[in-house]
């Protein structure tokens, strides 16, 4: 178990440092080859020659690119100092890189926007895992019936509606028409209530569409699971059929879940951007759509660094859940 | 798409590269020098020192720990015409021969012949011609064939893999060989799933033989097969080797079957032959005590020899893995006839009598091999126990009843023996093994203690 | 022969009386219907037998005969689990102990399966669970029908699995399925069904997926088993040597029917159905010298959705125009007592059968 777990860990470091490397080599190799000034774009296209000048020789750019990809790594574990002549810009570890357009360190924006993303990711996943499945599994043992062709219509309805969609009629009906919510983020160090109050909207529209797979998927495993033999064993032994359903055949069902769950987590972390949009949430979607249309570079990197450390971590974390849930796993 | 660039790659070998070309050649002279046949009885397929090792993979850094040791030295070769069959249990590696010797598989080491061409290490362009004279017919009819694909494709993708163009087309071919395994040539474009399991089965067959193959090897063709079934299937195979002067190999677990089937059996445990003999000599009188073990079990639909349960020999457990194989003789953790050179030297396959060979020291109707080796090792002793008195009192000439007698006064002599044979880091083990009777004195051992106990019980069953 | 018929009683005539039967289990007129897209599939369509405390009853047949179905009809698992609104439908009486279990109410079934009527499975490794320990399962089975603690149970358990010949069971106790072998698992998987020391013991092909020299384990090990907790036991197998290795009595299905039944050596010395004849023909033998070649069925077992009217054998039996009047295509032969306890259903007269069976068949096998 424990080599198990180190390897995968290992695995995941390995990972990590590839990400790394690809993500560098396409934000500054690319543009290079491509005969892009990448100069420009981080002070913007009408800025003047001497600008972008400085903004080269502060950043480095004119450094062999193992140079780059040596001062990259090292800013993360030793923090990194910009200068130009008189210009020092001290960038502290952690530091991700340092946007000269929004004149601020990555890492702040990123420690600032990702727990509003990580809340908004958790919230929604707890909400569909819990419809999601119990949806699935009820469709499950009554199959072919009113219950299950009704829920697998919503269900169908809720991975084809696209969530703007979804989230502005549900802001239309439930924050303007009935007046239920306040439609407005509140951070949760603010008010309690007022997060909760802000963030239930966002929560149900996401789950929704999440909830809409699960339930599918739920249905399908828990359908195949049933005709497995050991299904048949637990019911030859007498159990009651509750214990049957809740214990032997809820466990099986869980595996295909989870997996689904670590990819959707670490991607939801990744940029919820069409929800934190529609629901103004500041959260590092919203960040990276800022960036990108601000040709931000740095803070796109950041984020996309940080998106993947985070479907890495996810995919751990289900990993080693894995290996608690099915014993054959540990061998193997 | 691929199969039409292969086609071409066979049909037109002056494009392939030159290397490549030349090789093809060569294998096409010589099978077309092949094509008179060999004569029945000849050597169509010789296996030697034949080894597959699958690597097992462990730790951090996934470094190869060891090997499945699935085929570990195999010797023997098929003559044309007849049928071998190739009996043992899951996992001794009968079906990774099967796979090894039609080539679907990289032999790890040892050589294998195909009518008199070294065809081991062949890539697959080599083995291409190759695949005309060599076919393979598999377990499962439900899975082995494309259910997308109709049977007139499936019967007839032989011809077009390999470029060859029946006389009078592929369809009227392809019907004739349907209907030459007992299907409905009409049925050319039914599919997979419109048959039963006994119709998928000769469909199966009807592919294999599209090609009029010399060498068949046929991994267990009759076992996912009901009864009735089974018996079909047998006889088609019977009638077209008897048509079309076919070579078989026919890998089994059903005894039986085997017995039916074969001119000559191999019996195979954990990766090695153990006893290769004509079926009549082999089923008439075994002479590994493997083969007669595995011959007692099978189940006799006779309800009258129900009481007659004794005659049987029960193996005690499993089958030892194949990671780490027993040393010495593999078979001396479950035979009751084994002693101390069973552990620490390995049989070797010998010819004992004119067409039956056997690797054991000491075999079943046979004068022993090893006569001076008397003393049973302990797991002998317990597996005596679960024999049938009848059994031991059969081979009551060989070491068995002997060693029950010696046992007692000899016990302390051969431990200080073989302690002395054996290298210093085996001493001890070997010491243990031998006294049981000073193990159990001690009474720190339980395992010992139920060994004297069969000792005792094997010594009365002698004095009966 | 005589005396085995005595002492067996354990296949009766067919009955229609509804009154409680004197046999520890009687199974009267079972049919077992399952609706699909394609039809009614009749996978048992009228099956009666009896069964004794302390005698093996042998279901012999192919595939697709109703022979599996038939013992989970028993158990109860085709009306437990159904979800849908297919459900399989089920009618006759199966009659255990003196209750009547297809009307009986269904928790009352539940509370009876595993304590008084267990199951063995063709293949352990599937049907065991594989995320949970063999002790667990076992544990489990034992506690559902026993108020123990943990400990209690799962020292029960260990007990159970010496007892059926696992070695070190105190630390093979907390293993999990796939760490053991494919003969160990069905040992743990007899352990798990005899925990409750039920009277009624289904082996459903036990031992179809296991190499020949463990099967002679497991069949020594039900053999020795039945005797020390004098259960009934059925045994379904389409292996005609572990039916003669192990019953007292052998019931021939064919396409959802019994088509022969009777003790052990009338079947096998005596059969007078041409599907038995067809079933022995087929089988090569290693107690018998080397046959020239077998005599196979021809044809292939019937669709359960459309079995062929009158005899369901009649496509493929060599001898269905011997009755006059088409009569083997029209008319289903009814089970009719041919010698004492021995049962056939077939058109053709006992002199037609007898002479065929003697100067015919017997000879070839």
């Amino acid at each position: 178990m424990l080599a198990y777990l180190i390897r995968r860990l290992f695995a995941a470091a390995v990972m990590l440092v590839v990400i790394i490397l690809v993500v560098f080599s396409i934000f500054f190799l690319v543009p290079k080859w491509a005969g892009v000034d990448i100069a420009t774009s981080f002070v913007g296209k009408q800025a003047d020659p001497h600008a972008v000048a400085a903004v080269r020789e502060k950043l480095g750019l004119s450094d062999p690119i193992y140079a780059q990809v040596w001062h990259f790594f090292k800013g993360i574990f030793v923090g990194r100092t910009y200068s130009a002549g008189g210009d020092v810009t001290h960038c502290a570890a952690p530091c991700f890189g340092y946007s000269f357009r929004s004149e601020q360190a990555v890492w702040p924006v990123l420690t600032d926007r990702f727990p509003v993303t990580l809340g908004l990711a958790l919230g929604a996943a707890v909400l569909w895992l819990v419809f999601g499945v119990a949806a699935g599994v009820l469709s499950a043992l009554k199959r072919g019936s009113l219950w299950d062709r009704g829920a697998m219509v919503v269900a169908l309805s809720g991975v084809s509606l696209p969530i703007y969609f979804t989230g502005l009629l549900a802001s239309a009906i439930f924050v303007f028409g009935l007046k239920w919510f306040n439609g407005q983020y509140v951070s949760i160090s603010d008010s309690f209530s007022g997060y909760f109050e802000g963030m239930i909207l966002p929560w149900i529209t996401l789950a929704f569409l999440y909830a809409a797979m699960y339930a599918r998927i739920t249905r399908a495993t828990m359908m195949e699971i049933l005709g497995e033999d050991y299904i048949r064993t637990a019911r030859a032994k007498g159990l009651t059929e509750r214990v049957v359903i809740s214990k032997h055949a809820m466990r099986s069902t869980m595996t295909p879940i989870l997996t689904m769950l670590g990819m959707d987590l670490g991607a939801l972390i990744g940029g919820a951007i069409l929800t934190e949009t529609t629901f103004s949430i500041p959260g590092l979607g919203q960040a990276v759509l800022t960036a990108i249309k601000n040709q931000d570079l740095p803070i796109i990197l950041g984020v996309t660094l940080i998106t993947s450390l985070a479907v890495l971590l996810a995919n751990l974390a289900v990993d080693v859940l894995y290996a608690v849930i099915d014993p054959r796993v540990r061998l193997s | 798409m691929s199969e039409n660039a292969e086609d071409k790659a066979v049909s037109i070998p002056a494009q392939s590269d030159g290397a490549e070309a030349s090789s093809t050649d060569t294998k096409a002279s010589g099978t077309a020098t092949l094509s008179k046949d060999a004569a029945p009885g000849e050597t169509l397929l010789k296996v030697t020192g034949l080894q597959k090792h699958f690597p097992i993979k462990k730790g951090l850094l996934q470094r190869q720990v060891g090997a499945v040791r699935a085929v570990d030295g195999l010797d023997f070769e098929v003559r044309s015409g007849e049928t071998l069959g190739v009996v043992g249990e899951s996992g001794c590696g009968k079906s990774t021969m099967g796979r090894l010797i039609t080539r679907l598989l990289e032999p790890t080491a040892g050589k294998i012949e195909f009518e008199g061409k070294d065809i081991t290490h062949l890539g697959v362009s080599g083995m291409r011609p190759m695949r005309r004279d060599v076919q393979m017919i598999f377990q499962d009819p439900y899975s082995s064939l494309n259910p997308r694909h109709t049977i007139g494709t499936i019967v007839g993708a032989p011809f077009r893999l390999q470029g060859v163009e029946p006389e009078g087309g592929v369809k009227k071919e392809v019907q004739r060989l349907l209907s030459v395994v007992g299907l409905n040539p009409e049925h050319y474009n039914r599919y997979p799933h419109e048959f039963s399991g006994g119709q998928r089965q000769r469909i199966g067959i009807a592919r294999a033989l599209a090609l009029k193959p010399k060498l068949v090897v046929a991994d267990e063709p009759v076992s996912a097969l009901d009864v009735s079934i089974q018996a079909q299937v047998v006889n088609l195979m019977d009638d077209l080797q008897e048509e079309l002067g076919l070579t078989y190999v026919i890998i089994a677990h059903d005894l039986s079957v085997v017995r039916h089937v074969s001119d000559r059996i191999a019996v195979m445990y954990l990766g090695k032959i153990v006893e290769l003999a004509d079926r009549d000599s082999l089923y008439r009188a075994p002479m590994h005590p493997y083969t007669k073990a595995l011959m007692s079990a099978v189940p006799i639909p006779d309800p009258r020899r129900k009481s007659a349960k004794s005659e049987r020999i029960l193996l005690k457990g499993d089958v030892p893995s194949p990671i780490a194989p027993p040393s010495g003789c593999r078979f001396h953790t479950r035979c009751w006839k084994a002693t101390e050179i069973c552990r620490t030297t390995e049989p070797v396959l010998l010819e004992l009598q004119p067409g039956q060979r056997v690797a054991c020291h000491h075999p079943e109707n046979f004068e022993d091999q090893a006569p001076q080796d008397t003393v049973l090792l302990t797991a002998a002793k317990e597996a005596a126990e679960l024999v049938a008195d009848e059994v031991l009192a059969e081979s009551a000439e060989t070491s068995a009843a002997v060693a029950a007698e010696l046992a007692e006064e000899t016990a302390e002599a051969s431990a200080e023996a073989s302690a002395a044979d054996t290298p210093a880091d085996t001493a001890e083990e070997s010491a243990r093994e031998n006294t049981p009777a000073e193990a159990s004195d001690a009474g720190s051992d339980s395992e010992a203690g139920s060994a004297t106990g069969s000792e005792t019980e094997s010594q009365e069953s002698t004095d009966k | 022969m005589t005396e085995l018929s005595k002492t067996g009683a354990a296949v009766g005539e067919p009955t229609d009386a509804s009154s409680a039967p004197t046999s520890f289990l009687e199974v009267r007129d079972l049919k077992v219907h399952f609706p699909t897209d394609d039809g009614l599939v009749k996978s048992v369509d009228g099956l009666s037998f009896k069964l004794e405390k302390g005698k093996t009853l042998g279901i012999v047949g192919e595939s697709g005969s109703g022979k599996s179905v038939t013992s989970l009809g028993i158990m109860g698992l085709h009306t437990a689990g159904q979800y849908g609104k297919r459900k399989a439908q089920i009618s006759g009486e199966i009659w255990l102990n003196g209750t009547e279990l297809l009307s009986a109410d269904p928790d009352h079934v539940r509370r009876m399966r595993g304590r008084e009527m267990a199951m063995i499975f063709q293949d352990p490794l599937s049907a065991l669970h594989p995320y949970y320990t063999i002790g667990a399962q076992i544990v489990e089975a034992y506690r559902i029908h026993h108020d123990v603690d943990k400990k209690t149970a799962k020292r029960r358990a260990v007990e159970m699995l010496d007892r059926v010949g696992i070695p070190q069971p105190d630390k093979r106790v907390d293993s999990y399925p796939h760490e053991f072998s494919g003969g160990m698992r069905q040992r743990a998987m007899i352990a798990m069904s005899l925990v409750n020391n039920p009277e009624l013991l289904i082996a459903d092909e036990p031992t179809t997926a296991l190499d020949v020299t463990v099967q002679a384990q497991i069949l020594d090990l039900i053999r020795d088993l039945q005797k020390e907790f004098g259960s009934a036991v059925i045994i379904i197998t389409h292996d005609l040597g572990v039916v003669a290795e192990l019953a007292d009595d052998i019931l021939v299905m064919y396409g959802g029917r019994c088509v022969e039944r009777g003790p052990a050596e009338k079947v096998f010395y005596e059969p007078r159905h041409p599907y038995t004849w067809g079933l022995l023909g087929s089988m090569p033998r290693l107690d018998r010298d080397q046959q020239e070649r077998l005599i196979p069925v021809k044809g292939s077992p019937p669709s359960l959705i459309n079995i062929p009217s009158g005899c369901a054998f009649n496509p493929r039996c060599p001898y269905a125009d011997v009755p006059k009047d088409n009569l083997t295509r029209t008319v289903r032969p009814e089970l009719t007592e041919v010698a004492d306890k021995h049962w056939a259903a077939c058109h053709m007269s006992q002199e037609q059968r007898e002479r065929i069976w003697t100067e015919e068949i017997a000879p070839k096998l």
